[in-house]
């Protein structure tokens, strides 16, 4: 059994957008023996839009939940790539400039919390890549996804900036995780390029055309589904497909699953525990063969 | 006799006194037990400055000096010498340093003062206990071993020969001329590199006083400046260089085609070769991995031969000098020399670890080095630029900076890029002049004779000068006019705009950076390495061709990235320290050495395996250890590890030492 604090973040949760991500990784989890406790009380990691409004504000909010989690002594792992890349980058900024430290600090105190830099924040697929092992996934796969061609999405965040726990140009963890599952990696150039994000509100047409070149990419090279580690990039590729192909007069038609997902289809989960349904393009015909 | 110490403060102009209250020091420094004399002084290096030191020890009969100034490294053997000219032995003498460990890193002027009252202190206590030493001389052997057949070694070992002296030159490539024979022109003249190098290496060839050592390697050293021992590999070319003409029958011969590392693996050559056109030694060379004969000889098979035995049904005959010999060995040969000249070069950065970049994965995206070897009219194209699939490119980047001024590769500047990449454009321009050349550059860097000028030139040349990084080279094309081509990704500073740039070719100016067996040949050496990792220099200003090795000096880019001018320069220079040191014919030993009182040494030998020179060997008939006065450095592991106490730093005894802390802490 290996320990970590967990964050769903408010995707995640419940009541979020991506419950599927959120489901599939407990149901995961239980099966490679990851016990996943719940932060008690967490909020809004502060998340991007709010920090380009005020940034002093977004960081206390991440602040406040490192504080939380720095009690427990464990690290603290997400699924939401967003969430993952502000509480990395509030941790390095409290450590750069001590003058905004001073200030969180003075935030912290007003709700009796005191946050010392101690917890390191990591990413479900780096948890389950590095602590569990592509052996050890292997080993709990019944239902191999042989032949089933998958495009690897990393997205943005997850391995930017810098050198994390993967390249940041060319990351293999979730190729190799596709194929200990007996799936195959297709190429995929764009792996880690921007699905547009949060400007899909904002800057709807430039998202779409982010996403397009996605779709495009994965396609054209023969993938059948593509997984994705972040809520926000499986939104913009599944819910907005349909909008894309209005615009460009172009008829894709590729499930966007979570990672967790196609895993736990690979260990023989239930696909109603891994809210496969919760998608918008179906993907139940491409999972037919391995149910 | 009682000390009489004098003490001396520098104001250093206002590098000392601008933070340091040197008066006050001065004052504090006449309290003190035997002091006789304390002053301050604008310049204690200055004639005047050393003057007032001088006659001082004349007049008042000072025994023991304190100068309160720079680092030793800067001063200490100047005040030595003042010592000694007064009469008084250079190990008297100590040293405080209150520039660079403290007026230079302090801005609190009470507590610098005060910090550097307690090292004044310090000071004065050692010289208390001090004693005066006896240095060595020790007579130079005149030959000289250079490391390295590139430009640079070239240049030294012919410098040196030229005045008549022995120099053996190592190579661990079957020919000199390291990378500047596989250039194509030089910036900013456009001399071809080969008519300006070529003389030069025949010129080593045909010395009667240079002993070239080509596919050799240094394995071993022992000895000390003036009297060194090197045990060199001389590996086995299976060809009798005596016998061989150089005529390259044997490759027309030979089967077996392999990619030819002269050309960077762009063009052939054959198992058994010449390594270029203008090789030195001009002679064949067998490549053991790819012979069909030698990999058959570990399989107990006779194959092949074909380059001894020719060919009889086309009446083709085989080696006719009988240079070819299979039964060769590597060999192990000493030699003994004085002075050391490392001239190793550099290695070109290999961008295919920058992923999106391309290289190894796009066809037609090609390092610097391999745009040299197209452009050569001795390469693998004839001079002719052409694609992989030998069409002519419409369009060429050339991309600035990869792998260095990266944080994520190497940081430093790797100086000579900016202009191998203009010389690129202006070849191309000349080649192909209907192509559109593109550089991307973070900035220009053209400082040196003459570049400036280039720059301005190739800026009339029609060259696309686009300021921002390449940051992605991709074949995903997104308009039609794409399709088929290379995508160059970059932002373009300053028009503030992304621009994809779709062309045929991508040259990424690569980095230079420490070759990989650097680290394995400084231990060799006992050679520091920089933080970027070229060999460390003496000084890098005042000292940039010594290193931390008496009698090893270095020369060309395995001290750091730089351009033919100054790696000549530099080779010269250091040529002329060994120079020097032969006409001189002796050299000093430092005095501050280790000590062995043999009364106590048990002969257990653990001072032996410590010592980081080599410095400690073992009497067996007596049964104690001894040291080597001429190797020993006084660095003091021996002392501190010596069990029974057998062992005196002289001039850092633990009677110096103490009394130092001790008025540090005071």
């Amino acid at each position: 059994m290996k320990y970590y604090t967990y964050f769903p973040g408010c995707s995640c949760s419940s009541e979020g957008g991506a419950r599927a991500y959120g489901g599939s990784m407990r149901a995961i989890a239980k099966v490679l023996g990851l016990e996943l406790k719940e932060l008690d009380d967490w909020s809004c990691c502060g998340s991007t839009p709010s920090g380009s409004v005020d940034e002093l504000g977004a960081f206390c909010l991440a602040a406040r939940d490192l504080a939380l989690a720095e009690k427990t002594g464990l690290d603290m792992v997400t699924p939401c790539s967003a969430c993952y890349v502000i509480f990395n980058r509030t941790n390095s900024y409290l450590k750069q400039y001590p003058r905004l430290k001073a200030k969180v600090d003075e935030a912290l105190a007003a709700g009796d919390l005191k946050y010392d830099g101690l917890i390191k924040v990591r990413h479900a697929l780096d948890i389950i890549t590095t602590d569990i092992g592509y052996d050890a996934i292997r080993a709990k796969v019944t239902k191999p996804l042989a032949g089933l061609k998958v495009a690897p999405y990393y997205g943005c965040q997850v391995v930017r900036p810098g050198f994390g726990f993967d390249h940041p140009e060319n990351p293999q963890s979730l190729d190799k995780l596709i194929a200990s599952l007996g799936g195959e990696p297709t190429r995929f150039p764009l792996k880690t390029h921007c699905c547009g994000g949060s400007l899909i509100i904002s800057e709807e047409a430039l998202a779409l055309d982010l996403t397009r070149k996605l779709l495009e990419s994965a396609t054209s090279n023969g993938a059948e589904c593509l997984v994705t580690v972040c809520p926000l990039c499986q939104t913009n590729l599944d819910a907005y497909q349909n909008r894309v192909n209005q615009k460009f007069k172009t008829s894709y038609k590729l499930p966007v699953l979570f990672f967790t997902q196609l895993m736990g289809i690979a260990f023989g989960i239930g696909e109603k525990e891994l809210g496969i349904k919760n998608s918008i393009v179906s993907a139940e015909k491409v999972l037919l063969k391995y149910r | 006799m009682e000390p009489k110490i004098g003490v001396y403060i520098c104001h250093c102009g206002s590098n000392i006194a601008g933070v340091v209250d040197c008066t006050k020091v001065a004052e504090y420094a006449r309290s003190l037990t035997s002091v006789a004399v304390a002053r301050d002084y604008k310049y204690m290096c200055s004639d005047p400055g050393q003057n007032l030191i001088k006659e001082d020890i004349k007049s008042l009969g000072l025994n023991r000096v304190v100068v309160a100034s720079c680092s030793p490294r800067m001063h200490e053997p100047t005040f030595r010498r003042v010592c000694q000219e007064a009469g008084l032995n250079q190990y008297l003498f100590e040293m405080a340093n209150v520039r660079e460990q403290c007026s230079w890193v302090h801005t609190d002027k009470a507590q610098a003062t005060e910090k550097a009252k307690a090292l004044v202190n310090a000071a004065v206590r050692r010289v208390y206990y001090q004693e005066p030493l006896e240095t060595k001389e020790v007579e130079v052997n005149p030959a000289t071993l250079v490391i390295g057949g590139g430009v640079a070694g070239i240049q030294a070992a012919l410098e040196i020969a030229g005045a008549g002296h022995k120099v053996y030159l190592l190579e661990k490539d079957a020919s000199i001329g390291g990378h500047m024979a596989q250039f194509d022109k030089t910036f900013p003249t456009l001399d071809c590199a080969a008519c300006i190098l070529t003389p030069k290496m025949t010129s080593v060839g045909q010395n009667k006083h240079i002993e070239l050592m080509a596919y050799s390697e240094l394995v071993e050293l022992s000895g000390y400046i003036g009297n060194f021992k090197a045990k060199i590999k001389k590996k086995a070319r299976y060809i009798d260089t005596v016998r061989c003409t150089g005529c390259g029958r044997c490759s027309e011969l030979c089967p077996t085609s392999v990619p030819n590392e002269f050309d960077c693996g762009l063009g052939k050559r054959k198992a058994i070769y010449i390594p270029s056109p203008y090789a030195v030694p001009n002679k064949a060379i067998i490549d053991a991995k790819n012979c069909r004969h030698l990999k058959g000889l570990a399989e107990g098979k006779d194959a092949c031969r074909l380059c001894e035995k020719g060919i009889e049904k086309k009446g083709q005959p085989g080696c006719e000098a009988g240079a070819i010999d299979f039964s060769q060995k590597d060999e192990i040969t000493e030699i003994e020399i004085g002075n050391i000249i490392v001239a190793t070069g550099f290695q070109q950065f290999d961008p295919t670890t920058i992923y999106q970049l391309g290289y190894g994965r796009l066809d037609n995206v090609i390092t610097g080095l391999e745009f040299e070897r197209l452009t050569n009219a001795s390469g693998p194209t004839s001079g002719k630029v052409t694609l992989k699939d030998g069409s002519e490119p419409k369009n060429i980047a050339i991309l600035h900076c990869i792998g260095s001024r990266d944080t994520n590769y190497h940081k430093y500047c790797s100086r000579v890029c900016c202009m191998y990449s203009l010389k690129f454009a202006h070849l191309l321009r000349e080649k192909l002049p209907e192509a559109a050349v593109y550089q991307l550059y973070i900035d220009m860097r053209c400082a040196g004779s003459g570049y400036e000028e280039f720059y301005e030139r190739l800026q009339e040349e029609g060259v696309n000068f686009i300021r921002g990084k390449g940051g992605e080279v991709t074949d995903i094309a997104e308009k039609p006019e794409e399709k088929g081509k290379l995508v160059v990704l970059v932002e373009d500073t300053l028009v503030r705009r992304k621009r994809r740039l779709a062309v045929d070719m991508v040259v990424l100016s690569c980095a230079l950076e420490p070759r990989a067996d650097t680290e394995q040949l400084a231990r060799i050496l006992t050679l520091s390495r920089k933080a970027d990792g070229f060999l460390l220099e003496k000084h890098p200003k005042l000292d940039p061709v010594a290193t931390t090795t008496d009698g090893v000096y270095i020369a060309g880019c395995c001290q750091s990235p730089k351009d033919i001018p100054d790696t000549v320069a530099q080779a010269s220079a250091a040529a002329a320290r060994v120079l020097a040191l032969i006409s001189k014919g002796k050299v000093e030993i430092e005095g501050a050495i280790a000590y062995i009182d043999e009364e106590h040494c048990a002969g257990c030998k653990i001072c032996i395996d410590l010592c980081p020179y080599k410095a400690i060997s073992y009497d067996e008939a007596k049964k104690v250890s001894r040291v080597n006065e001429a190797l020993c450095k006084g660095c003091g592991t021996c002392v501190a590890a010596c069990p029974s106490g057998a062992i005196k730093g002289r001039h850092f005894t633990s009677e110096e030492i103490m009394a130092e802390i001790e008025g540090a802490l005071a």
